[in-house]
């Protein structure tokens, strides 16, 4: 219950920092020195913060159902053959940093809002992927012997019975997927990306710690509620399903 | 034997022959200008001869052999294109010509994709054992290792912009390392205490791993940021700070940055270990004595152990890409080089900085996975727990 009040005004403050960013310059005026300015105003942060949101859900949405999609067919009897390769490449490729990803998309996609999108997708495909896999194949077997004693086909087994069964595993892919992309997406605005990167490097680059500081906030809070925001369908889920968690 | 299709090496053929169809390499006529794409046989004397072997291996790839054949194939496609690349870089530079710059094009990045996938498809069909691919990690370490020592890939534009600031290398490269391990140190030394009092006392946990929590959602670039006015404060009003060391630039804010993102890995799975062990073996544990000091250094932590190697590697694998961003404020490591290639388009630059994160993460992994298997076998008393 505290928890969800204190989500709760962790948006109202969000909200209210984003409609007038400028009612709380005295709230940063102390982390800036020789009278800078105590608000990033170069562009609104509002249309920051959207543009941020945009990229890293574009990224978000076509990773989850590419990684879907892959995860379904390497679980298929024709795909099978895949299965432990697609394993192996999932957790060799967790271990790529993202911002090395990034810095690598841009020779090929040139400067702008494309490495980076190239990049969180790339990146978001493996924990959805990963955890896809954990969810199919992770059913017990009575559960597929059910299934086939109900006479399902194979396809209406993967819509009614393995899909939802995953579902909150998936959801928590998605999580872990959103999270490190918001925190990536603001690297994003070292190759010219709009996102709230901008705010945080302008303040790096003047040395202005008022700048850092919202920029920071504000995907922070972002972060969190997205966090909280998948937890919770993750338990409604999980309930669905019989799961109380 | 009887020769069936192999669907994997049906997608490693057809990744590899695009690889064999694109351009190779890039020549430019300097670092900053975009190049001309040219394919294998146009940028190697024997380059015919050498897609047709190529295209063979890939091909041959698509009907079922035996793994360790496939696994040797691969190892020898890898290399060649290695090979190939450096020699395309020797053959296609003019002699003299200290600004011209031979760079991977797609068509190699593609052929070290398929390589590398058959490579790592056969090694996954053939299970090894444990010992087996420690000693695989090792050779594979060091063939890369002599590979790039030998001068062979020495005109390639990456290994050119190295030649150009050997020392700078060594010095962000040891930074990178102190980044990277220095707060995995850190960590573990103040993580696996609290890990442990957490253990002990039930209530705190629930407040101090929210902190935590908290802690990781911040942007990694805003942290970084957070911490220069934080040191530059401490330096220069606590007395003694700066003679110590403390500074708001340099290493200093980007380690501690790095620290706090690590403690949560570390104080959870420190928690998860040991609430993991078997309660019939603490039990055990207690009826024969052992004060509490000795159950948690002779038992518990033990039979955690497979679990804390599980946050080393979490940890370690996460810091060494995050320390790319220490680039960015001044903090030193590989990110010097990515984010100076990025601000003057120098590509082979970012790639000089990138390149070496990648490798270090990755055999930081495998050898992290490596360990922590051993350790599971290890620890067989955790099961049933």
């Amino acid at each position: 219950m505290t928890g969800r009040v204190l989500l709760g005004a962790a948006l109202l403050v969000l909200l209210a920092f984003l409609a007038r960013p400028g009612s709380f310059a005295p709230l940063f005026d102390p982390f800036t020195c020789n009278n800078a300015a105590a608000i990033y105003t170069q562009t609104p942060l509002w249309s920051l913060t959207l543009s941020h949101l945009a990229l890293v859900g574009i990224a978000v949405l076509a990773s989850t159902v590419v990684a879907l999609v892959l995860a379904v067919l390497v679980t298929r009897p024709s795909g099978r053959e895949f299965l432990p390769l697609a394993r192996t490449i999932t957790s060799v490729g967790q271990t790529f940093p993202p911002v090395a990803v990034l810095a690598l998309a841009v020779p090929i996609m040139g400067f702008g809002a494309g490495p980076t999108l190239v990049a969180l997708f790339l990146y978001g495909l493996l924990p959805v992927f990963e955890n896809t896999l954990a969810g199919l194949t992770g059913q017990p077997r009575n559960v597929a012997e059910a299934a086939r004693g109900m006479g399902l086909t194979p396809r209406q087994r993967l819509w009614q019975v393995d899909l939802p069964l995953a579902l909150p595993v998936i959801l928590g892919g998605m999580r872990l997927t959103a999270v490190i992309s918001l925190g990536t997406a603001t690297i994003g605005s070292t190759v010219a990306a709009r996102t709230l990167g901008e705010v945080i490097i302008a303040g790096l680059l003047s040395a202005n710690t008022a700048f850092v500081l919202q920029g920071g906030m504000v995907v922070g809070i972002i972060a969190v509620l997205i966090h909280a925001g998948f937890q919770g369908l993750e338990r409604r889920a999980a309930a669905r399903i019989g799961l109380a968690r | 034997m009887s020769l069936r299709l192999d669907r994997p090496g049906l997608l490693f053929a057809a990744v590899g022959l695009a690889g064999l169809a694109l351009p190779l390499v890039q020549f430019k006529a300097n670092r900053i200008v975009p190049g001309e794409g040219l394919s294998l046989p146009a940028a190697l004397p024997m380059g015919l001869l050498m897609l047709l072997g190529l295209g063979a291996v890939l091909l041959a790839g698509c009907l079922r052999w035996s793994s360790a054949l496939r696994l040797a194939a691969a190892a020898a496609g890898l290399a060649a294109v290695l090979l190939a690349l450096g020699g395309a870089a020797t053959s296609l530079t003019p002699p003299d010509d200290t600004l011209a710059r031979v760079a991977p094009a797609t068509g190699f990045w593609l052929l070290l994709l398929a390589f590398a996938l058959m490579l790592t498809d056969a090694l996954t069909r053939l299970r090894p054992a444990l010992w087996l691919r420690v000693v695989l990690l090792v050779v594979a370490v060091t063939a890369l290792a002599a590979l790039l020592g030998s001068g062979l890939l020495d005109g390639v534009s990456v290994m050119r912009e190295y030649a150009a600031r050997q020392d700078m290398f060594l010095r962000e490269a040891q930074a990178h390392l102190v980044l990277a391990f220095g707060s995995l140190g850190l960590a573990l030394l103040v993580g696996l205490p609290l890990g442990v009092a957490l253990y002990q006392a039930r209530a705190l946990r629930g407040p101090v791993l929210s902190v935590l929590n908290i802690l990781q959602t911040i942007p990694s670039l805003a942290l970084f940021g957070v911490m220069i006015p934080i040191f530059g404060w401490i330096a220069a009003n606590v007395p003694g700070a700066a003679q110590a060391g403390v500074a708001g630039i340099g290493l200093f804010p980007a380690l501690v940055a790095l620290f706090l993102y690590s403690l949560l890995p570390v104080v959870s799975n420190t928690l998860t270990g040991l609430a993991g062990v078997n309660p019939a073996t603490r039990e055990a544990a207690i009826g024969l004595g052992l004060t509490r000091v000795q159950l948690l250094g002779w038992v518990l932590v033990p039979l955690a152990l497979p679990v804390l190697l599980a946050a080393v590697r979490i940890v370690l694998v996460q810091n060494i890409g995050l320390a790319v961003i220490a680039g960015l404020i001044g903090g030193g490591g590989f990110g010097t080089f990515v984010f100076q290639g990025l601000n003057q388009t120098a590509m082979d630059l970012v790639l000089l900085g990138a390149l070496p994160t990648i490798a270090l993460a990755l055999v930081a992994g495998i050898a992290l996975d490596l360990a922590a298997e051993a350790a599971n076998r290890r620890a067989p008393a955790r099961q049933g727990a």
